[in-house]
């Protein structure tokens, strides 16, 4: 623990759901007012907050260190692992990795081909092959034990947070919602220009002339798309760290040590499948809007 | 876990990262796997198209040791018929030339007959005057019985 204090299961799970936050100080912070006696920081400055109220004090101006760090990693593996096959791939025999890697890549091809009606797009494939990979990686990591690497960084790190899993941070999440939103709209407006898209929003369901309503109606229809795929992924994998926690909480005592593993090796067993299934979810939603961007419905 | 500058900073890492996959991962495994795949299509049609060959191949090839077959036997039934040809001929040959020997020497014998007989003529006349010489005691003239003795010649 990062404040030294008596460890409660309360302390405990607050500790793995802080961030490490790396951000502006402002008005609102202890160690910025007048009062202030040890570890001064100026309003305005930029530096870590050592403490879980410190960093929610930051507001917007802060960066999660910790699994902003974790998910370009994460990122960078994917893509040296992807990259390393891709200059072996070859016509003849392939070798285990490109063999792995081809595997990979055939699926998520036959899937966008299905999914995906509308020819020419070089960057949808790519886009649902690095969703569902950098995804996976990233749901991964919530099958290491929950206290592995927070314990070797607030130890010999003496780094005080450490979230470990990207996608229970929805900032992570609605980020890689948010650019497939971006994505979305710029292939609407691309497709079906931005008179098109607008006319898509506000001349449908209903008749010309209740444009407002449907203003209203496919906007609310548009924003929940990047909305719910970033929230759907974060929930379910918050839900799942958040069972791992309690999991670890059970440990002390034979019994209770025993249930404990028990439990927790049940619950990775089981998670290995919410891993899967989410990274898929997501990329398979991406596509299909995607896909829905690209549609140019005839006037009604 | 407020929304914070992560959001935009993973937003951007997320175009980065599609777009470095989209650039230097996606195609050149698509491709090879591509290229693969006309390769692996194109030898199965080849070997489909050898193996094709292969039974037209064994196919002309019974056909012409039939044919080789049949012309040896049509060859070895010449042969022997021509064999058995050849031995009527020399047979024939034989035969005729036998034949011929026999005819010969039928008429060497004939003419060693008629010589005999001619030569016995000739005796005839001479033993039959010596003869007739001997049972009369005196000399028969041989120019006398002439007539008498052809005759008896001629009896022979």
């Amino acid at each position: 623990m990062a404040s030294g204090g008596p460890l409660t299961a309360e302390g405990y799970i607050q500790h793995h759901l802080t961030n490490l936050v790396y951000g502006q100080f402002n008005e609102g912070h202890a160690r910025a007012q007048a009062g202030c006696e040890e570890h001064c920081v100026a309003v305005g400055d930029w530096g870590f907050a050592q403490t879980a109220e410190e960093a929610s004090q930051m507001g917007f101006m802060a960066i999660n260190v910790d699994t902003m760090g974790w998910s370009l990693v994460l990122g960078l593996i994917f893509l040296f692992i992807f990259g390393r096959a891709a200059k072996q791939a070859t016509t003849g025999v392939p070798s285990g990795l490109l063999n792995f890697v081809e595997t990979i890549v055939d699926f998520i091809d036959d899937l966008v081909r299905s999914t995906f009606q509308h020819s020419g797009n070089a960057l949808v494939a790519p886009m649902a092959l690095t969703i569902f990979v950098w995804v996976f990686f990233m749901n991964l990591m919530d099958l290491i034990p929950v206290d592995w690497i927070p314990f070797v960084a607030e130890h010999y790190l003496h780094i005080p947070f450490m979230k470990v899993v990207p996608s229970t941070d929805p900032n992570i999440t609605l980020g890689m919602a948010f650019g497939v939103f971006m994505l979305i709209v710029y292939y609407s407006i691309l497709k079906k220009g931005a008179w098109g898209f607008f006319s898509e929003l506000a001349f449908h369901p209903f008749p010309k002339w209740m444009f407002p309503v449907n203003l209203i109606l496919e906007g609310v229809n548009l924003i929940a798309k990047p909305v719910s795929l970033g929230l759907r992924l974060f929930g379910n994998l918050y839900a799942g760290e958040m069972i791992f926690i309690l999991i670890a909480l059970m440990y002390g005592g034979l019994v209770m040590s025993v249930a404990g593993g028990v439990l927790q090796l049940a619950w990775a067993l089981f998670h290995v499948l919410v891993i899967t299934l989410q990274a898929f979810i997501f990329m398979v939603l991406s596509v299909v809007y995607l896909n829905q961007a690209h549609d140019v419905m005839e006037e009604h | 876990m407020s929304i914070t500058l992560t959001l935009i900073g993973q937003s951007i890492a997320f175009f980065v990262f599609v777009w470095i996959c989209m650039k230097a991962i996606w195609p050149p495994i698509t491709e090879a796997m591509a290229a693969r795949q006309k390769q692996i299509a194109d030898g199965l049609a080849a070997a489909e198209r050898a193996s094709l060959d292969l039974e037209l191949a064994q196919k002309r090839a019974t056909d012409e040791l039939k044919d080789a077959k049949a012309e040896a036997a049509a060859l070895v039934e010449e042969a022997r018929q021509r064999a058995a040809q050849m031995v009527d001929e020399a047979k024939e040959d034989a035969r005729a030339e036998g034949a011929k020997l026999l005819e010969a020497a039928r008429a060497d014998i004939e003419r060693e007959v008629n010589r005999a007989r001619e030569t016995l003529r000739k005796d005839v006349a001479v033993l039959a005057v010596a003869g007739a010489e001997k049972v009369l005691g005196q000399a028969v003239d041989a120019g006398a019985h002439a007539a008498l003795l052809d005759d008896l010649a001629k009896q022979l």
